[in-house]
Order: C-alpha cells, then sequence, then structure tokens
C-alpha cells in the first residue's frame, strides 16, 4: 500500500477498527512524505518516541508519525541512531510538531537537528539528562526547583507584561500565561505548560492489558470514555478479540453522552463570563440531570471504566433505554430555548461575535482540529472521515462554522448537542442484542492503534506489547496539543478581560498533553 | 427579559439539603477553636488547587456551584486567591513540576487555614503514585485536615469533607480511644 505517489510501502494492520498502515523509513523518506502530505493538506495525528536498544543496538530509537489519511491512519516509524538520536524539524511543515518534538526531547533525549531544544515536560525538577522514557532509566526522585524560563519579550514604550499561573484565579487546571500587554490589548501570549506531568508513560510500563485501561481513562478524566475506547481498540487490535457488536454501540452512546455533558457545561461557563450567571445556573443544572442518570444506569457519573479491552462492562435494559430518549426528549427542548435566549442576548452576543478570531486560513496552517477546528471550517472529524461501527450507520452531520471566534465555537457545540441526542435515540432504538464483552487477551510483541473522535477532537492510542505480553510502550495523545498554539493566536489584539472568555471557549485540557 | 424570566420561574428552586459531617474523613484532630469555627461554619472561603489531577475531580468541584449543591448557599464560595482564603481544596497527586507553587500557595494562605484533599490521587496518589513526575499524596507536601476519597468524590461527598473540616470534632483523646478499640 502506498500513499501520495510516495515510494514508501505501508503494511496494514489486521483487526483495527480504523484502516491503520504501518512503515518503516529513512529521514529522506519522511521529509518527502510530509512534503506531500502538507501539499495534499493531510494533517499530522501525533508524534511520539521509544527506546528500542534492547531491541536494535545500532538503531536504539525511533519516532514515530501518525497521519490521517483519506485512507486511514498512517503511521511512519524513523529508527534512530543509539549515539546522539537526531531527526529532522517537522514542524515547518507541521507547526503543531514543534512542542511534541520538545516532549520527545525530554522523555527519550532525541532531539530534532536544528530544532527548538527548550525543555517543554521538563520543568528543571530532575536533571535534563534523566530521560523517564529510556528503559535504563532508574526510578529516582529530585528536590523541587523553581524554574527560570526565557519568554520571548516585547520590547517597546508601555509594552509590560502579565503573568498568569501557574494556578488560576477560577477552578481550572494549571498552567502558565504571560500576556505581553499595551493598555488593555494583547500583544503577544506565550503558554508554559507541562505543570501536571506526573509520568504517566513511564507508569504505563509493565502494567497488564486491563491496568492500563484504567490508567489511560485517567489522562483526562473529562474525556475518559474517548481514552476508554480509544485505549481498548489498540489493545483488542493487540488481542485480536474484537467486541461484540453491542458493545460497540454501548460504547457510541457512552461517547456521544460525554460529549453532551461537557458541552452543556461549557455553554453554561460562556455564559458566565459575559456576567450571564443565568446561563451558568441553567446549564450546570441540566448537566447535572444529565450525569445523575449516567451514575443510575452506568455506575458511574462521569462514565470511568464502563469501558473495557473486549467490551463494556455495563449493559442497558428496556426500562433504562426509555429513561434515555426521555432525557433526551426534555433536554433538547430546555437546549432549544436556551439557546433562543443566547441567540437574542444582546450583551451576549456582544461579547462572542468577533472575539478570540481563528480564521479558517489560519486554522489550516496551525493545524487546528476537533470542535475549534470545526468552528475555523476544518472538516475534521473521525465519526464522519473514518466512521466505524456504528457510526459508519449512524451517519452523523458533521458541525461546521466560518467565523473561528467565540461565537462560532458555542454554535458548534449547540449542533454537536443537538446532533448527539439525536444519535443517542438512534443508537438507543437500533442497538443490536447480544453479548456485552469477549475476553482480550494480551499477545507479546505487537502493536496497537485506537483512535477515536472525543468532545475536544481526536484521541489517538498507541499501545505495544513486549515479549512478556505486559505493555511496553503506550503513548496517549490528546487534540489539544494541535490546538493550544491556535489559543495564542487567538487572543492577539483582544483585550486582556476577553482572555477567560477566549479560553473557556476552546476549552483544552491541560492534564491530556501533560501526561 | 422575558424568556429569561420565565425559565428562571420554569426551574423553580431545585436545591437539595446539605449531607451530614463524617468524622471518619478527619486525618488530624481538629485544630482549630470552637470560636473560629463558629466564625467560618457561617462564611467559609475556598482556594481550590489542582496539583495535578486528571481533571475529574475539577469537574465535581465545579457542580458543587450548580443549583442542586447550591454551596454558597450554605455560606461557602470559593475564592481567586489563597490570600482571601480559609481553607484549601487540593486535588491530584501533586505533580513535582507543582510543588513549589501548592507550598507557596500554602504558604500565602492566612492562619488559621484547613486543608482538605481531594479523590483517591489526594488522598494516596491514587493510581499515579509516587515518582520522578509525582509527589504521590497531598498529604507528603502540605498538612492535610481532612481526606475525601473517590474517583473522584461525588459533590456529595466532597460538601461532607468540607463541612467535617469546620465541624468541631471530637476531643483528641476520645478519638484515640475510640480508634484503639477498633
Ligand atoms: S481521584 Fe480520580 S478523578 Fe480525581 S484526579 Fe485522581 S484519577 Fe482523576
Amino acid at each position: 500500500m502506498q500513499f501520495l505517489d510516495q515510494p514508501i510501502d505501508f503494511e496494514p494492520l489486521a483487526d483495527h477498527a480504523a484502516l491503520t498502515f504501518v512503515a518503516r523509513v529513512n529521514a529522506q523518506q519522511l521529509m518527502a512524505f510530509c512534503g506531500a502530505a502538507h501539499t495534499a493538506e493531510r494533517r499530522l495525528v501525533a508524534l511520539w518516541g521509544s527506546d528500542e536498544r534492547d531491541r536494535d543496538s545500532q538503531n536504539g530509537y525511533a519516532l514515530h508519525i501518525a497521519f490521517d489519511m483519506a485512507e486511514g491512519l498512517a503511521c511512519l516509524t524513523l529508527p534512530l541512531a543509539t549515539e546522539n538520536p537526531q531527526f529532522p524539524d517537522l514542524a515547518l511543515p507541521f507547526p503543531a510538531a514543534n512542542r511534541m518534538q520538545r516532549a520527545v526531547h525530554d522523555l527519550i533525549g532525541a532531539a530534532p537537528e536544528n530544532g527548538d531544544r527548550r525543555p517543554w515536560l521538563r520543568h528543571a525538577n530532575w536533571p535534563a539528562e534523566f530521560y523517564p522514557l529510556r528503559r535504563d532509566t532508574p526510578d529516582a526522585r529530585f528536590a523541587a526547583v523553581n524554574e527560570e524560563y526565557a519568554f520571548v519579550r516585547v520590547e517597546g514604550d508601555g509594552v509590560h507584561e502579565v503573568p498568569v499561573g501557574p494556578i488560576h484565579a477560577g477552578i481550572i487546571e494549571p498552567g502558565h500565561f504571560r500576556f505581553s500587554v499595551m493598555g488593555e490589548n494583547v500583544l503577544r501570549l506565550e503558554q508554559r505548560l507541562g505543570w501536571k506531568h506526573k509520568g504517566i508513560e513511564r507508569r504505563f510500563v509493565n502494567m497488564g492489558l486491563g491496568e492500563g485501561a484504567k490508567l489511560a481513562g485517567r489522562v483526562s478524566g473529562d474525556s475518559t470514555v474517548a481514552y476508554a475506547w480509544a485505549y481498548s481498540q489498540a489493545a483488542e487490535a493487540i488481542s485480536g478479540a474484537m467486541p461484540p457488536p453491542r458493545a460497540l454501540w454501548l460504547r457510541a452512546l457512552l461517547l456521544e453522552r460525554e460529549r453532551v455533558a461537557n458541552h452543556l457545561g461549557d455553554l453554561g461557563y460562556l455564559g458566565n463570563d459575559v456576567a450571564l450567571s443565568f446561563g451558568l445556573m441553567q446549564f450546570m443544572r441540566l448537566k447535572e440531570d444529565w450525569i445523575r442518570l449516567n451514575a443510575r444506569l452506568f455506575g458511574h457519573r462521569l462514565l470511568m471504566d464502563c469501558i473495557i479491552p473486549g467490551g463494556v462492562a455495563v449493559d442497558l435494559d428496556a426500562v433504562g433505554a426509555q429513561a434515555i430518549v426521555d432525557q433526551c426528549q426534555a433536554l433538547g427542548d430546555e437546549v432549544t430555548d436556551l439557546k433562543q435566549i443566547y441567540d437574542e442576548h444582546a450583551g451576549l452576543q456582544d461579547r462572542f461575535l468577533t472575539t478570540g478570531r481563528i480564521l479558517p486560513s489560519l486554522a489550516k496552517l496551525l493545524g487546528v482540529i476537533g470542535l475549534a477546528g470545526r468552528a475555523s471550517a476544518q472538516r475534521w472529524d473521525l465519526r464522519c472521515n473514518h466512521p466505524h461501527e456504528p457510526y459508519d450507520r449512524l451517519e452523523p452531520k458533521m458541525a461546521i462554522e466560518r467565523n473561528g471566534d467565540v461565537a462560532a465555537r458555542a454554535l458548534v457545540r449547540f449542533a454537536e448537542i443537538r446532533e448527539s441526542l439525536h444519535l443517542i435515540r438512534k443508537i438507543v432504538s437500533e442497538m443490536p442484542p447480544g453479548s456485552i464483552g469477549n475476553l482480550a487477551r494480551s499477545t507479546a510483541d505487537k502493536r496497537g492503534f485506537g483512535w477515536i473522535e472525543g468532545w475536544r477532537g481526536d484521541v489517538l492510542v498507541a499501545l505495544e506489547t513486549g515479549a512478556d505480553g505486559k505493555i511496553r510502550r503506550c503513548h496517549c495523545h490528546d487534540p489539544s496539543w494541535q490546538n493550544w498554539p491556535a489559543l495564542e493566536h487567538a487572543v492577539i489584539d483582544n483585550i486582556v478581560p476577553d482572555f477567560p472568555l477566549i479560553n473557556k471557549s476552546f476549552n483544552l485540557s491541560y492534564a491530556g498533553p501533560d501526561l | 427579559m422575558i424568556p429569561i424570566l420565565r425559565q428562571i420561574l420554569r426551574t423553580g428552586i431545585v436545591s437539595e439539603p446539605a449531607p451530614a459531617i463524617d468524622e471518619a474523613l478527619r486525618t488530624t484532630t481538629q485544630r482549630l477553636s470552637a470560636a473560629v469555627l463558629a466564625q467560618l461554619g457561617r462564611a467559609l472561603v475556598i482556594r481550590h488547587i489542582d496539583a495535578g489531577s486528571c481533571n475529574g475531580c475539577e469537574l465535581e468541584i465545579h457542580a458543587l456551584n450548580n443549583p442542586y449543591y447550591n454551596l454558597e448557599g450554605i455560606g461557602i464560595k470559593f475564592a481567586a486567591s489563597p490570600r482571601h482564603a480559609d481553607l484549601l481544596l487540593v486535588t491530584g497527586p501533586v505533580a513535582k513540576n507543582m510543588e513549589v507553587a501548592v507550598r507557596r500557595a500554602y504558604d500565602a494562605t492566612p492562619e488559621p487555614k484547613l486543608v482538605v484533599a481531594v479523590g483517591d490521587c489526594g488522598c494516596t496518589g491514587g493510581i499515579f503514585g509516587e515518582s520522578y513526575a509525582s509527589c504521590g499524596r497531598v498529604a507528603n507536601i502540605i498538612p492535610v485536615d481532612v481526606s475525601v476519597p473517590g474517583c473522584p468524590p461525588t459533590p456529595l461527598q466532597l460538601i461532607q469533607g468540607i463541612l467535617t473540616a469546620i465541624a468541631p470534632g471530637k476531643a483528641a483523646t476520645e478519638r484515640r480511644d475510640s480508634s484503639g478499640g477498633s
């Protein structure tokens, strides 16, 4: 199998929900492929590294780059020298690669030639030569240090800096934002993230497949369903045990319920950020109703641990199905009313419209994906682009807006709630009967990929087992990697007081990319 | 304006009663005097600190402000700065990268102060444990008064933990007796 007329032979992998292809390449082939992919307007999904010295003493490290191709997922692997491992800088065609490459350097010690080598996940709290994902790196503890980070300075008369974080003023995850401001206008924003890095990828090593599912479901708690499903797809590809159809339909039900829950919360907070606390209270009430039914039917308000390798842990009976249908009806009506109130509220619209804009051209250049991408006319949604069961039969409609402002991101949320409610009703009425799980036993030395459209965007899990069938490497990719840099652009020329609103309209994950 | 008022009327008041306190959540004896607690009980100010959670615990803390739990209705509100806080509500295992910030926030909080560790991660380090990048439970970094387990704890469990932190508590001797007997 070849893509884009590039002389690279890809091998299709069996037992994957989305068509998945892998190939080993040299640096030249990789660069040629990246160029061709960029021209063809395909996108970089994820980039990560691994330590392979136990398998190959010459080329002891590897860089993996996954692309979204029209045919499916294509993962290229570039072997890297054991001594001084380096790879070509991919940030030029794909700017989103920059931070991922810096993370590869922090974790594995392989760096882009001539590229940005500033640390990203490492904040001076462990030594530069301590590479946590090298197999021979011992467990160690170090004293905490307060890092001096070289933020880019904006010079000029009247320019001042506003540092914010890592602990933010609300109930939010930690990160640092450095604003360069003139009067009220933001000239520049620079993000410093990585505060929540807690060594998840090292934690995965030597876990069993089942245990790994729990950890994957806790990479980003608001997307636990998306992560657990992506992880389970990867684990199932490794075990060869595909889940029964009913389990797939139940997974889609859980995923759409997660999407609705998060969108409800965001729409509430967007109202709150423009001083319409009425909106917050109404949407938070609806969200609470929604997740209380999760607890009643599936045993967990956020749906953690409901998806497991091989299937799902919970089934739905007729009474539960009816409760879901009734709830969809009630919620749909309430959201319609609230949308009308938002639409007609002059103060709210004044703050939403043209605020925090990412034009479609810029979104394309930066590679913005997921919900934020769709609000800037980027047509990426795995449920539509690469539908697997049951989405191939549900045929979801993609929500697209063109304005790329706060208002557009709110409208995408409204449209997606409506579509998800429609999908949920369809799932409940058309779900096939049967068992809800197969036993997923591990297989030694095998790779598997999982790829799921969560509410923020697509989550990728790349999993590999070792000779003992335990996890050798598990990389979880959050869509926020791609979208954080877009926020830096979105705030330029906006006023500082609009930052919380713009930030909320993206609502990106800190825990997900910090890992 | 009319649709907003109509919606408010239609919704009515949905707030539910607060749960009872649970002494089992306490990790140290009550350090604050009855006089101080009497003040706090009517106007407690919380500063939330995410020290490295998965963000699941935050979702449930957000829920505390929804109309069902209506935390402000029982005199408890969230502040933007630790300098205005009586109680720190800390989630997650403490990420190594957050250690300095957590210590500083604790130091910035005026005495008398209380700390509630939230979630399995805050109580024990949870699934993330201790490593080069994780300091484990909150009590490894700052003193903790009450621990609320759960992954994540429900809003009711969170309110219970917060109310326990500001309850008078049993006398130290009595506690020792009962725990020694079990
Ligand atoms: S206790 Fe659970 S929900 Fe809370 S931070 Fe830890 S893993 Fe996430």
